[in-house]
């Protein structure tokens, strides 16, 4: 095995898409002052019957999946002993970083009651049968990890050399329950439905929802490490990491196919025809949602088209497309609550989470550029 | 296929088996309901003898202090007279309601008639908002059942407005401090020896405050009645010495709502229109909040699985790091 040679990109920062990229956040911040001062209603479409929004929807539950990048790879890595796919784990380890980080922050500005957060941490307000309690302990600690998981990039950064030998002797402790604390709360996030009965469409609401959202947030997070390469290797010329992202193809293509599957035969068991042929919004959904997982799992398994870099580019940007329309989904297109309440997002709902978006995609420029990330050739 | 991918498929159908098992029982994953508490109170809400004057509205906007509500597209029809709510919200309570088909002609009958429906807390026996709650912010009292909010603990996440089968938990989204609104029967007022606003006020006896096990046998009576017999509906408090209000036996709907729906709740509601009509929905007798619970428990029973899961995690991490000592 080669030793890792993980280089700071070095080049400007200020560049032009990293300013349009301050600019979006800017707004977003001027939304959020807005939302402070004025309350969720002044910036948001929320109501009594959609409480959550594309807030929770997006910044937090299909943003914690992006992140599952660094979950997912750990897996491979470490659980599964793949060591070949190690020049793959850093960049990975920091979109998950950012991920989460900023899902968690999101998290602060769409709380309505935000100044008692630290009430979670507080043993007698403590209601462990709350699903919602498991997945904010789980992400809060996640997010330590995560960082503890990603220090040697700093530590090498700063030539802290004793302190990251000091680190690698108890890493694989960090390394085990950065798997385990997703596997956690990523299920939980479907855990968090289960409560909903009969408000939400028979064609998400089964017993099975945390491993869907287990098997499709691994999944997505493979997705994200196959779109950060190309997008990474191309935009600064980096050797291409093809060979490797061939390999990983097929075993996203069956995990895909595993969960295809047994999607349909849930339905089965349950008798749940009849709504996925019924002219409903929710039955369209339902089939454009499994349209846009199957074309990645044919394209995943099909060993002439994964070796093309367009066809795999698509097939990850598919990926995470058809996981984010699965959340989209499960919470708010299948959920009924009934009264005639509708809920679309507003446009500056929509521009705080793209702000959101902006901000991680910023800080990734300034971490890859200045600090040991990829794994280049160039010297730094 | 090379040993690789054999052994992941290996594994993904492994975890896939694994979670199958306890799924397709998940009947058998829930908890017991929990029981009615041995003091419940409650309301049985008649609505044949609602006439909808909506004192109890007004009644409960002076009880519990909340302000009134005038939706922007009702604002130039009436300014600042009438409160023009349209359903129970972060500045309502309780509200009624009114089902109509056709020429509305007739109360309290399905074709061409109208009826009406009072809107607010069911007080749930087993509560799925406060079993979502993460911070103990929504408790139901163990003694006479009212579940109560508590701002204090409260962080806004708002999984209760969510999770609620009766939509009825709504937070203030036009406050930047916004609170969790809910009906918590009065209990300001019961301190004091006084009953429900709501109940107190209402003039025909429609909402009627009282024991649950009470109410039943009250309900159940009315049910039992020829319609048309003259009968004394008790007004207030059940078994208080008000008044009563004497009226003729309506034509029920044989279905006292509120007994079994999500594991039973401490309203009764009575009713000449079916009851999915006035926005009460058909909903099962298991509560949503002992499937929910039920899984949460076998998964985190103990942490005994997550902890033997991340044993293994750590053996197999610390063999990985080990062949690849020179990386991180």
């Amino acid at each position: 095995m080669p030793q890792s040679t993980h280089q700071p990109l070095g080049g400007k920062l200020l560049t032009k898409p990293f300013l349009f990229f301050a600019l979006l956040f800017a707004i977003a911040v001027y939304f959020l002052a807005t939302r402070f001062m004025f309350g969720l209603g002044s910036v948001t479409n929320l109501n009594g019957g959609y409480p959550w929004g594309v807030w929770v929807v997006v910044d937090v539950i299909i943003g914690t999946a992006f992140g599952c990048g660094g979950f997912a790879m750990a897996l491979l890595v470490y659980i599964f002993n793949k060591g070949e796919y190690h020049p793959l784990m850093r960049p990975a380890l920091l979109g998950g970083l950012f991920g989460y980080t900023l899902g968690g922050m999101a998290v602060i500005f769409d709380l309505g009651r935000y100044w008692n957060f630290y009430n979670l941490l507080l043993p007698w307000y403590a209601q462990p049968s709350s699903v919602m309690f498991e997945v904010a302990l789980c992400v809060m600690a996640y997010i330590l990890v995560l960082w503890i998981e990603f220090s040697p990039a700093f530590l090498e950064r700063f030539g802290l050399t004793n302190a990251k030998q000091k680190l690698k002797r108890f890493l694989y402790i960090i390394i085990a329950l950065g798997v385990l604390l997703p596997t956690m709360h990523q299920s939980s996030l479907g855990s968090l439905l289960l409560v909903m009965g009969s408000q939400l469409s028979p064609l998400w609401y089964t017993a099975w929802l945390p491993l869907w959202f287990l098997l499709t947030a691994i999944a997505m997070g493979y997705g994200i490490v196959i779109l950060e390469s190309t997008l990474v290797t191309n935009a600064f010329r980096l050797p291409s990491e093809q060979r490797i992202l061939s390999k990983l193809s097929p075993i996203v293509g069956w995990l895909l196919a595993v969960f295809l599957v047994l999607r349909f035969v849930d339905l089965l068991i349950r008798g749940q025809i009849a709504p996925m042929f019924a002219a409903e919004m929710n039955a369209s959904m339902f089939w454009l949602e499994i349209l846009v997982f199957a074309i990645p799992t044919v394209i995943l398994l099909s060993p002439a088209r994964r070796t093309s870099q367009q066809q795999m580019f698509l097939a990850a940007l598919l990926l995470l497309a058809a996981g984010s329309l699965y959340r989209i989904n499960a919470y708010l297109v299948g959920y009924e609550p009934g009264n005639g309440w509708s809920y679309f997002p507003s446009a500056p709902e929509l521009m705080v989470t793209i702000g959101v978006i902006s901000l991680e995609i910023m800080l990734y420029l300034v971490f890859v550029k200045k600090l040991p990330v990829l794994h280049g050739t160039r010297p730094a | 296929m090379d040993k690789s991918r054999r052994r992941f498929i290996q594994g993904a159908a492994g975890v896939a088996a694994g979670a199958a098992v306890p799924a397709q029982s998940a009947k058998a994953l829930r908890r017991e309901n929990k029981p009615l508490p041995p003091n419940a109170l409650g309301m049985l809400y008649d609505s044949t003898l609602c006439i909808g004057c909506r004192a109890c509205v007004t009644a409960c906007k002076e009880a519990n202090d909340v302000p009134v509500e005038q939706p922007a597209h009702l604002r130039d029809w009436n300014v600042g007279v009438w409160d023009t709510g349209e359903d129970i919200s972060g500045k309502t309570l309780n509200t009624i309601r009114v089902f109509t088909h056709g020429t509305k002609q007739q109360k309290d009958r399905e074709e061409n008639g109208y009826a009406f429906v009072k809107r607010h807390c069911l007080h749930c026996v087993d509560p799925s908002c406060v079993s979502v709650c993460p911070v103990s912010a929504m408790l139901k009292d163990p003694d006479n059942g009212i579940v109560t909010y508590d701002p204090d603990a409260c962080i806004g996440c708002r999984y209760c407005v969510y999770g609620c089968p009766f939509s009825v938990p709504q937070y203030q989204f036009d406050d930047a401090f916004g609170k969790i609104a809910k009906c918590e029967f009065c209990q300001h007022l019961q301190k004091k020896g006084q009953i429900p606003a709501c109940c107190d006020v209402c003039p025909t006896g429609a909402s009627l405050f009282g024991r649950v096990d009470e109410l039943q046998q009250e309900a159940e009576r009315r049910l039992s009645r020829t319609p048309g017999d003259r009968y004394e509906f008790p007004r207030g408090r059940l078994g208080d010495d008000r008044p009563t209000h004497e009226a003729a036996i309506p034509k029920y709907k044989p279905h006292v709502y509120g007994v079994s729906e999500v594991g039973g709740t401490q309203i009764r509601y009575l009713a000449g229109v079916p009851h999915e009509k006035l926005g009460l929905p058909k909903l099962p007798d298991d509560s949503y909040a002992s499937l929910s619970e039920g899984v949460q428990h076998t998964l985190y029973k103990g942490m005994i699985a997550p902890l033997a899961l991340l044993g293994g995690l750590i053996y197999l991490a610390r063999r990985a790091t080990k062949q690849h000592e020179d990386e991180d």
